[in-house]
């Protein structure tokens, strides 16, 4: 039954990336850097420090949550294909800013949702 | 700005017909079930084989191998036309779906919170480091390897029709 939870909170957490990601980036065309994924992958964070802290880890409603939802909702293969597309098109700095931007903005969007809720 | 391979937007190609409400629909239902089928390929062998300290070995993997598919996938679409129809559907099911749901980042950096919490001060640099430059250079590599491909078949059929 948890399985089946899970599967379904997975395909609801790509949809939620989907919309998600497409409205970041109809609104942020004119940067030169992708949004829609590093919007995706803050908010999952921060969203994953929250149920972490306040629900019992390892608790079925956590697992649903953490694992199923959010972890439909992020994505590392994305963020990966945009840092290359961006290197291949010569535009190495950007490429790390986004890489590194999105990884220092994740950390402290966790730490932030763990920190609110313990 | 109509250029299919526009490095701002990657996974949003700007070319392609306008999507209407159906079709929006029928995608929305791809990316739902590719979503499940990924998000519980990624819990089952997190279930497996995860150990509870130490190196994140599956989430790691799982990461890496993820970026190098979609990249071949990715560059693989582009290359052979629009963003639309069929190729759409499998950019979604597939892409959005199945390799965006069995990768993760949530978890990823909850594993570099715990390990800095565990006092594994080295990991805790290490991994997400290792993780984010070999992903990057996964996609890169999926990405080649799908140009490559694309150019060997263009050839092929090129020498077929001078033939």
């Amino acid at each position: 039954m948890t399985a089946l939870l899970l599967a379904l909170a997975g395909g609801l957490g790509a949809v939620a990336r989907f919309e998600v990601d497409s409205f970041v980036a109809r609104r942020s065309r004119r940067l030169s850097v992708p949004m829609g994924t590093l919007v995706v992958n803050v908010t999952a964070c921060f969203l994953l420090g929250l149920v972490t802290g306040g629900i019992a880890a390892g608790s079925d409603v956590g697992e649903v949550l953490g694992v199923g939802f959010l972890g439909g909702y992020s994505t590392f293969s994305t963020a990966s294909v945009e840092a290359a597309r961006l290197l291949r098109a010569g535009r190495a700095r950007a490429a790390l800013l986004h890489a590194a931007g999105m990884l220092v903005a994740s950390l402290a969007a966790a730490l932030l949702g763990l920190t609110l809720t313990t | 700005m109509t250029h299919p391979h526009h490095p701002a937007h990657p996974t949003v190609p700007t070319t392609g017909a306008p999507m209407g409400r159906r079709e929006h629909l029928m995608l929305i239902g791809l990316v739902l079930v590719g979503g499940a089928l990924g998000t519980s390929a990624r819990f089952a062998l997190e279930h497996a084989l995860a150990r509870p300290a130490g190196w994140p070995w599956v989430t790691f993997a799982i990461n890496v191998v993820g970026s190098c598919a979609l990249g071949l996938l990715l560059g693989g679409l582009a290359g052979r036309g629009a963003d639309e129809g069929p190729r759409r559907a499998v950019r979604l099911g597939c892409g959005t779906g199945v390799l965006g749901g069995f990768t993760t980042y949530s978890t990823f950096v909850l594993e570099v919170q715990r390990l800095g919490d565990d006092g594994e001060r080295l990991l805790a640099v290490a991994y997400p480091l290792a993780s984010v430059v070999v992903g990057v250079l996964a996609a890169v590599l999926g990405l080649v390897l799908a140009d490559r491909l694309h150019r060997r078949a263009r050839a092929r059929r090129a020498q077929g029709t001078v033939a």
